[in-house]
């Protein structure tokens, strides 16, 4: 990173001015308690004993010899307490918030995975929690509204814009103005004003801590490639970190192409964007010429959101990522053979990097090995499946 | 635009210059771009300056204009709906000016809008169509730097936000970047009609004032005359932009009258419309 929490040109804090003071005050206590080994031991004993900290790798044994190709791997953020691995920042964000002497946090949530961390954390240690969730998003992600609802916070329905993640974080920055006092805004990926792409950085890089530790004890070796969805990217800034000076190592992103790329129903940012500012970072964005967000798409909430952590931007440009795309249709593809083939139901916002990681692992053949974070358990999206009419329809 | 007249911060500061002797802050109403249609603005600036408006800004829609509340957001989507862009926005400007509007104007947006135009051409374009000011609530000091000079090179102000959270220290360095009038924002929150003007508020002025010797235009929640008599003495000028759109979109099909009669109440002098 260089000056002014930036990744090369990306990033930045472009908040009102009503802000400035708590994003300092946020990077201050941000600097001061990962200095402080009693914060890093007291959240590192919460990811063990809570969490359920580490998580296993567990190679694909029937999805593996389907393909013919490279090994593939899964992460198993699925197996994280609350079903995926938004839990690791939750934990993070609100024992700082506790640290700083804010009684009252907020969230903004997409598909619902986030709200339901943070609301699970605010319940273990008795604080206020307001979740802000896209109208559309509470429809289409209902059980995790009535979860949220049974851990005691309170979801405000968004019925602004296109009523899906975007608006629900212009709701929570909203919230946030007004009452920034008391109010801690917990954001759910690396997106948002410096300091938070840095914070929930810290805060996913455990998982690729893992991995890449794991790899190495039980291969000998690092993986070929390492592979993970990108909506905001937390994920994937959390498996990729700890790989990034491993130049042979291929990082994979994948963004949603919803309907396909040449519709205009996506949510590549990364693929199909070009920079500018939403929600206080510049980083690359899908808008019209004159500067307008442009509504997104994507079968996956948790995948449909304008933006892109701005780590993400200085990756693309640098080359040191990849960054492709995945359609509905194949996601769904690859959520259904991996129900089908390893017992495992996957998010649908994974299971857009379980097919790419298929596809990668034909490419590169046996001898080799694909990681695939699998960022969350798909129980949330059986609705959304069943709705399609894909109950085994799909041949693996 | 109408030789010899100045531009820019000197429009502004004649402007305040002018102002009327009992110390009752000057007007300057907030409009939306293409709100209610697509061609009002130009006619709604010139009615503000009929009724005796300070300045005008002029808001360029945003598709997500965080620092917004619920009426500023509704009337920045209808625009836009209705096709709304920077380039028609600054244009609007440009007619009103033709059609003899002589007061100060600011245009007010978001940076992602100015950075899809371009910093500079942003800057030359505001130049042309006789905008003399710039204010942009997502650019803290920090990330300002740019367009500051932009406007600069193109005889324009950069009027920058403080708010009751900015510690006095940031304020002075912050009303050091700023022409034409600081910026205070009255509350901690978003834009929108509130009850009554608070103590933040109050203390926030007289901190500006400890820092500069620029005039202080309070904004965010002033709606009624009796707030701008309360105000008399301690700032320069108030900024109502969502109370006036409320009165726009509750009204009927002169949007100017309205505006000239919701102008005229604040200051005092004419029935509140």
């Amino acid at each position: 990173m260089t000056a002014a929490g930036r990744f090369g040109i990306y990033g930045g804090a472009y908040v009102p001015e009503t802000l400035v003071p708590a994003v300092e005050e946020l990077e201050a206590a941000m600097t001061e308690a990962l200095a402080d080994p009693g914060f890093v031991a007291e959240l590192d004993s919460w990811l063990h004993d809570y969490a359920g900290r580490p998580t296993p790798l567990t190679l694909a044994r029937r999805l593996t010899a389907d393909c013919a190709g490279a090994e593939i791997w899964l992460k198993r953020e699925d197996l994280v307490h609350t079903g995926a691995h938004k839990l690791n920042n939750a934990l993070g964000q609100v024992l700082l918030a506790r640290r700083m002497g804010k009684t009252r946090i907020i969230a903004e949530t997409g598909a619902g995975q986030h709200g339901v961390a943070v609301a699970t954390v605010c319940a273990c240690f008795g604080l206020e929690c307001v979740v802000y969730m896209g109208r559309e998003d509470t429809r289409r992600q209902a059980v995790n509204v009535y979860r949220m609802g049974l851990l005691g916070a309170e979801v405000r329905p968004v019925d602004s814009g296109s009523r899906t993640l975007k608006d629900a974080t212009n709701e929570a920055i909203r919230d946030w103005v007004t009452n920034v006092q008391n109010t801690h805004y917990v954001i759910g990926s690396v997106v948002g004003p410096h300091p938070y792409p840095t914070l929930v950085r810290r805060f996913q890089r455990v998982i690729g801590d893992e991995a890449r530790a794991e790899a190495l004890r039980r291969w000998g070796a690092l993986p070929d490639s390492v592979v993970a969805c990108v909506g905001g990217g937390s994920n994937a800034i959390g498996i990729f970190t700890a790989f990034i000076e491993d130049e042979d190592v291929e990082l994979l992103g994948v963004e949603a192409a919803g309907r396909g790329i040449g519709t205009g129903e996506h949510a590549a940012s990364l693929v199909a964007g070009r920079p500018g500012v939403l929600h206080g970072a510049y980083s690359y964005l899908l808008q019209d010429e004159n500067g307008q967000v442009r509504e997104t798409h994507s079968i996956s909430a948790g995948l449909d959101y304008p933006g892109v952590g701005p780590e993400h931007s200085a990756l693309r440009d640098s080359e040191r990522a990849r960054y492709v795309v995945c359609t509905d249709e194949e996601a769904l593809r690859a959520f259904h053979r991996l129900c089908r083939m390893e017992g495992i139901i996957p998010a649908l916002e994974s299971s857009h990097a379980l097919a790419v990681a298929e596809r990668r692992a034909r490419e590169l053949g046996p001898g080799h090995r694909v990681l695939v974070c699998l960022s969350g358990r798909g129980d949330k999206d059986i609705d959304t499946v069943r709705a399609i009419g894909g109950s085994g329809s799909v041949a693996p | 635009m109408t030789a010899g007249l100045p531009v820019g911060p000197a429009r502004f500061a004649a402007a305040f210059a002018a102002r009327a002797g009992d110390g009752r802050p000057g007007i300057i109403p907030y409009v939306t771009a293409g709100f209610p249609g697509p061609a009002d603005t130009a006619p709604l600036l010139l009615a503000c300056q009929r009724a005796g408006s300070l300045a005008a800004e002029v808001g360029i829609p945003f598709s997500d204009p965080l620092a917004d509340g619920p009426t500023i957001q509704r009337t920045g989507w209808r625009a836009l709906e209705q096709g709304m862009t920077p380039a028609r926005a600054i244009a609007q400007v440009a007619e009103a000016r033709t059609a003899g509007l002589t007061i100060p104007v600011a245009v007010m947006t978001y940076i992602n809008p100015v950075l899809a135009v371009g910093v500079e051409a942003f800057a030359a374009a505001c130049a042309r169509a006789g905008v003399d000011g710039v204010i942009v609530p997502d650019l803290p000091a920090e990330e300002a730097a740019a367009l500051a000079a932009a406007l600069a090179s193109h005889g324009l102000a950069h009027i920058p936000l403080v708010a009751p959270t900015t510690p006095t220290p940031r304020v002075a360095r912050v009303a050091a970047t700023a022409a034409g009038f600081v910026y205070c924002v009255s509350v901690t929150g978003t834009t929108g009609a509130r009850e009554s003007v608070g103590p933040a508020a109050l203390d926030l002025l007289e901190r500006v004032r400890s820092v500069t010797a620029l005039p202080r235009a309070l904004g965010f929640g002033i709606s009624r005359p009796e707030h701008v008599e309360a105000l008399t003495g301690r700032c320069e000028a108030v900024v109502v932009g969502s109370a006036l759109l409320d009165a726009i979109a509750r009204g009927g099909d002169d949007p100017g009258a309205i505006a000239e009669r919701f102008i005229r109440g604040l200051r005092g002098v004419g029935v509140v419309g």
